[in-house]
């Protein structure tokens, strides 16, 4: 058998503690009363799911222009082509761009600022956590709306400061500037995303047992040595959560590339997943998209199943 | 004396905390302010205070610019997903949690995969099976693609809590005679509440903050949704603040009054989310 109750399969996929094949079966009675709680959901999640992503698979293997009733087999044509053409290459290294400052900064930012706060209980945190968590809860339109504004090279409050304390010198058009239009738009996800890790690390390290730090330091551990060998270990799930979060959204950005720069300038803020819309939806090429869309999903699954086994290993 | 002592020691602890708050908050206040100026009154600068609130760009935002249809639509769409893919995760976690049936483990992991399926990555063969359906330019081609994820992320979520559901009163109502449906629902049910608020308001905001597929499946503009509609309307007043921020404030409104009401779930929601296996 796959997966809960195998010995081999990934770690993350067996169930804890509980054996769940064969448990609570009513007597007399068919085992196969159970797929009538399942069917609907199932169903549904077949066909507007599951299916569409086997099509996708498929597609990435014809050519197509969208409407027409010309489908033609070419093989893995679509997937030499991204290999050869440039843009595909382009769009997921400004993803990965993207992972330093949707991922890497916050964290650091989170991990820094819970080890300064310490493990004491902090009275009003509560309030603090609401207010870091906000970023989180918006839409990403509206948060590609207000950064736009806040870069807005004539009227933008970034610039207009800038000019207030004299360096005129540095205002510029943030999201126009071919250099800088990448890391403006980065900067974004550090704001949406940095308080999220230094909440989630701050109630991990509360949960750390006071006792371990007594400990090491009557073993006369400094406080440098305390960080390495008490508090990381112990942060493990923690980092875990704030990976797979930051990771996949940093892999997935769009939204807001839509709503700050298509794209722009040139193609400089080209992501994976505005490829695959451009091409799809404006260039009519759906095999090539449909590439695109399988090489992103197969990064996106093997980063997520590398962090949870990584992760269920720590904890067995 | 002690508190002082305490307070001095924890006064560091908050400056740190308050000066990542404000930059979370600047930008959030300076759309709100702009929300309530004329264009002349933003170029002036972003924290200067209204001279009168004007309402008026709400109003303009809500009939001029369509945000009466897009809300209609956000909030018809988001309501269908979550009261839907809710009822039927709770049926599918509590088969996978509490039942046993034939094919249970093959059946979980395929259900797993989907939870870490992105939009972007069925989104074109989706766009032409619902166009061969006639559904492209209707609310369905919205809602049941997002029930279909919502229900992959809700069956894990619903089978963590019910496994984790005490056996003891499993067993006790089993051999009482009850039926896996009274189970379900008299017994489990009134444990269940907290997981399922969770849910729901994980759906809710993955609902109404969802952007690409409402883009592409869409092209009506009085059934496009909030997000949709503010990002077009971006796209015609490019730099007309007021209006966008406005706009802005419609879209991210009833979001943020939901999560302000309800933050304990969101928050464990988010923790638990990324991992919940």
């Amino acid at each position: 058998m796959l997966g809960l109750s195998g010995e081999k399969g990934f770690s993350f996929l067996k169930a804890k503690g509980r054996r769940l094949v064969g448990r609570n079966q009513w007597p007399g009675d068919s085992r196969f009363k159970g797929w009538f709680y399942l069917f609907p959901g199932l169903a549904i999640y077949l066909i507007f799911v599951l299916y569409p992503i086997f099509e996708t698979i498929r597609t990435s293997f014809y050519q197509w222009d969208g409407f027409s009733a010309n489908r033609v087999f070419i093989g893995i044509e679509n997937y030499r082509n991204l290999l050869a053409d440039g843009q595909f290459f382009k769009a997921i290294s400004h993803n990965l761009i993207f992972l330093v400052f949707y991922s890497l900064i916050p964290i650091l930012i989170g991990i820094t600022l819970a080890s300064l706060i310490g493990r004491k209980p902090l009275p009003g945190m509560a309030f603090f956590r609401t207010g870091l968590f906000l970023p989180q809860v918006l839409s990403m339109v509206v948060v590609g709306v207000m950064w736009r504004w806040i870069y807005n090279p004539a009227f933008g409050p970034l610039n207009l400061f800038l000019r207030s304390v004299g360096l005129d010198l540095l205002a510029r058009s943030w999201l126009g500037d071919f250099k800088l239009a990448l890391p403006a738009v980065g900067i974004v996800g550090s704001w949406v995303q940095y308080g999220f890790c230094m909440v989630l690390f701050i109630a991990g390290m509360q949960k750390i047992p006071q006792m371990l730090y007594e400990a090491a330091e009557l073993d006369g551990a400094g406080s440098f040595q305390q960080m390495l060998h008490i508090t990381l270990p112990g942060l493990h799930a923690e980092f875990s959560v704030a990976f797979i979060t930051t990771v996949v959204a940093a892999l997935r950005v769009f939204d807001l590339v839509f709503v700050t720069t298509r794209g722009g300038p040139g193609d400089e803020t080209l992501v994976a997943a505005f490829l695959i819309y451009r091409s799809a939806f404006q260039q009519n090429q759906i095999g090539y998209a449909a590439a695109v869309a399988t090489v992103l999903t197969v990064i996106i699954f093997l980063i997520s199943f590398f962090i949870l086994e990584l992760q269920a290993k720590e904890e067995s | 004396m002690r508190t002082t002592y305490r307070w001095k020691k924890l006064l560091p602890n908050y400056l740190i905390l308050t000066l990542f708050l404000v930059v979370v908050f600047l930008p959030v206040l300076g759309i709100l302010l702009s929300a309530f100026k004329t264009q002349s009154e933003v170029i002036r600068g972003p924290f200067n205070l209204p001279e009168t609130l004007r309402w008026s760009n709400f109003t303009n935002a809500w009939t001029a610019g369509r945000f009466s249809d897009y809300f209609k639509s956000s909030i018809i769409v988001t309501v269908a997903v979550v009261v839907v893919s809710v009822f039927f995760s709770i049926l599918t976690g509590f088969a996978f949690g509490v039942l046993s049936f034939p094919l249970q483990s093959i059946l979980y992991l395929l259900l797993l995969v989907g939870f870490m399926i992105p939009f972007e990555a069925v989104v074109i063969p989706l766009y032409h099976f619902m166009y061969r359906l006639g559904l492209t330019d209707t609310y369905w081609a919205l809602i049941l693609p997002q029930i279909g994820l919502s229900v992959s992320f809700g069956t894990l979520w619903m089978t963590g809590f019910f496994r984790s559901a005490p056996q003891e009163l499993i067993d006790a109502a089993a051999i009482d005679g009850c039926s896996r449906w009274q189970m379900l629902w008299l017994i489990l049910w009134p444990l269940a509440k907290p997981a399922v608020l969770t849910l729901v308001a994980l759906i809710f905001m993955w609902t109404w903050n969802e952007f690409l597929l409402a883009l592409v499946m869409v092209q009506k503009e009085t059934l496009r949704t909030l997000p949709v509609g503010l990002a077009f309307f971006q796209g015609r007043y490019t730099a007309d603040v007021p209006r966008l921020a406005a706009g802005s404030i419609i879209v991210a409104g009833p979001i943020v009054l939901v999560y302000f009401l309800f933050q304990r779930y969101f928050i464990r929601g988010l923790f638990g989310g990324a991992v919940k296996g």
